[in-house]
């Protein structure tokens, strides 16, 4: 089952700094060894976006987003977890669940 | 009535019929298909137990008809994995308690809205109908009949598991089953005809059946016992609510306080410091223990909450212990302790209640006059209500 795990910024969050905290670089290790990641990166921030869309039957093309949220996605990643306890684990162990929050979309397959 | 008898086997079958529910689910990991068939052998056994006489097994026979409905529907659908859940079925699958656990916890799991959480458990552990789950909690029956589908489609798409979790999860997702069940009680305990808190309590035994050594999922058991054996004498005969202290203790249910003590005691045995289910019970075990209000044992219960709000922190539970200080130190202390709760329980008519109670018993009837009537206009409803304008009038 694969997930789409996005990495949420909220700079409104604080975090608590907890014994079992891990970096990015352990939690990538941790999840390359059970092969639970297929692929994932981080996302330069919304002042590098640009959003396409067609209006009045022609290409526009704009800077940004920019939304009211505060909060932005820096990155993400896709899981293949056996079920979604298995995908709660990895993301709860990720450096940004503590001070940022992840998202986790199950994968909807075309034609399913 | 000649279907007496019947309905009798059948609520009699509840848990069986939950735990049928239950093996079909992980069998075929179809939760409509299960529901369906069950639901199907569930009105045969309506029709046909009248007329033939009610089965020497009652569950057994439903367990046959539900699986053999099940085959029917899946051969049906002739996919490939229907044949693979055909084949599953065809070997008898055994209910086990396990399964109605891998239910009850796949019911509550947090992924899920807790209202979806308390519907599907009342729906598919308890066997409640989506009409009665709907009037239960005051919503048309299409919108919990939505939530319900929701639910099960979230289980479906997000995967779910269907298990008992895993060591390193568990305390926290029993801690989640036993809110949920907490719940449904609370929602019933405010009400006069109390279906769902019989109903949160035939959950809280059937789980502490499953997992005995739960020491929380006991303390919440003896909990729901304490609170439970009051219930003749909470409501008067005009429907109103009478405070604790105006309870005639001796239409106390003493089978249900021995039990709820004894399971306290049980859950105590395990060794473990008590979580919040078992302090709270320990909280009604003082009550249920004393002869009368005055006799209240208001140190332990203070005791109790500080504990408390260390093991589950909220400001509830903080004006439950402003109370008991009360009690316990004179009501001029208890007003001081209320003082400090306002930033927190702003707009919850109990904080300007509780003072009321304080001014009253002080004498001080202006000031009580005044917060009961601030706590009158906060106050969710017509129960709360007639009682606070009661003390007003008695002022």
């Amino acid at each position: 089952m694969k997930y789409m795990m996005f990495v949420v910024v909220d700079p409104d969050a604080e975090a608590t700094p907890r014994e079992e905290d891990i970096t990015i670089e352990e939690w990538l290790e941790d999840v390359e060894t059970h092969g639970t990641r297929v692929t994932g990166d981080r996302l330069r921030p919304t002042s590098d976006a640009t959003t396409v869309r067609i209006s009045k039957g022609e290409v526009l093309v704009t800077d940004g987003p920019f939304t009211e949220s505060k909060e932005w996605i820096a990155g993400f990643d896709i899981l293949d977890c056996k079920d979604l306890d298995e995908a709660i684990a990895i993301a709860a162990r990720h450096p940004q669940a503590n001070g940022g929050k992840i998202e986790l979309r199950p994968f909807w397959p075309l034609g399913e | 009535m000649t279907d007496d008898p019947v309905r009798a086997a059948l609520a009699e079958a509840a848990t069986e019929r939950a735990a049928i529910l239950a093996t079909l689910i992980r069998v075929t990991g179809d939760w409509e298909l299960a529901e369906d068939c069950v639901q199907d052998a569930v009105e045969r056994a309506l029709s046909a137990w009248p007329v033939e006489g009610v089965p020497a097994s009652p569950a057994g026979w439903l367990t046959t008809v539900a699986r053999h409905r099940a085959i029917d529907l899946l051969r049906r659908r002739a996919t490939e994995r229907a044949k693979l859940q055909e084949v599953a079925l065809m070997d008898e699958p055994e209910t086990s308690p396990e399964d109605l656990l891998r239910l009850v916890f796949t019911c509550c799991h947090p992924a899920l809205q807790v209202e979806a959480r308390v519907a599907l458990t009342l729906r598919t552990v308890a066997g409640l109908s989506t009409a009665e789950i709907a009037h239960a909690f005051l919503v048309a029956e299409p919108t919990m009949s939505q939530r319900l589908r929701r639910a099960k489609g979230k289980i479906a798409h997000a995967r779910i598991p269907y298990r008992v979790p895993a060591p390193e999860q568990l305390a926290e997702r029993t801690g989640g089953v036993l809110a949920v069940l907490y719940l449904v009680f609370n929602e019933g305990y405010g009400r006069r005809d109390g279906d769902l808190a019989a109903e949160a309590l035939r959950l809280s035994r059937l789980l502490v059946d499953l997992m005995p050594s739960e020491d929380e999922a006991r303390g919440l058991l003896a909990l729901l016992l304490l609170q439970q054996a009051r219930r003749a004498t909470r409501f008067d005969r005009n429907g109103d609510l009478v405070p604790m202290e105006e309870q005639d203790r001796s239409r106390w249910d003493e089978a249900m306080v021995a039990e709820g003590l004894w399971h306290l005691r049980r859950a105590g045995s395990s060794g473990r410091p008590p979580g919040p289910y078992r302090l709270q019970a320990a909280i009604a075990a003082c009550h249920v223990e004393a002869v009368d209000a005055a006799s209240t044992d208001w140190a332990r219960i203070v005791e109790l909450y500080d504990a408390l709000a260390v093991a589950q922190p909220s400001p509830v539970i903080e004006l439950n212990r402003a109370i008991a200080s009360g009690f316990l130190n004179g009501f001029e202390a208890g007003l001081e302790a209320l003082d400090g709760l306002d930033a927190a329980l702003t707009g919850y008519y109990l904080l300007p209640a509780a003072r009321g109670d304080f001014l009253r018993r002080l004498g001080r009837s202006a000031a009580a006059r005044t917060a009961y009537t601030a706590a009158l206009g906060l106050a969710p409803g017509e129960t709360e209500r007639r009682l606070l304008e009661r003390r007003l009038a008695e002022l």
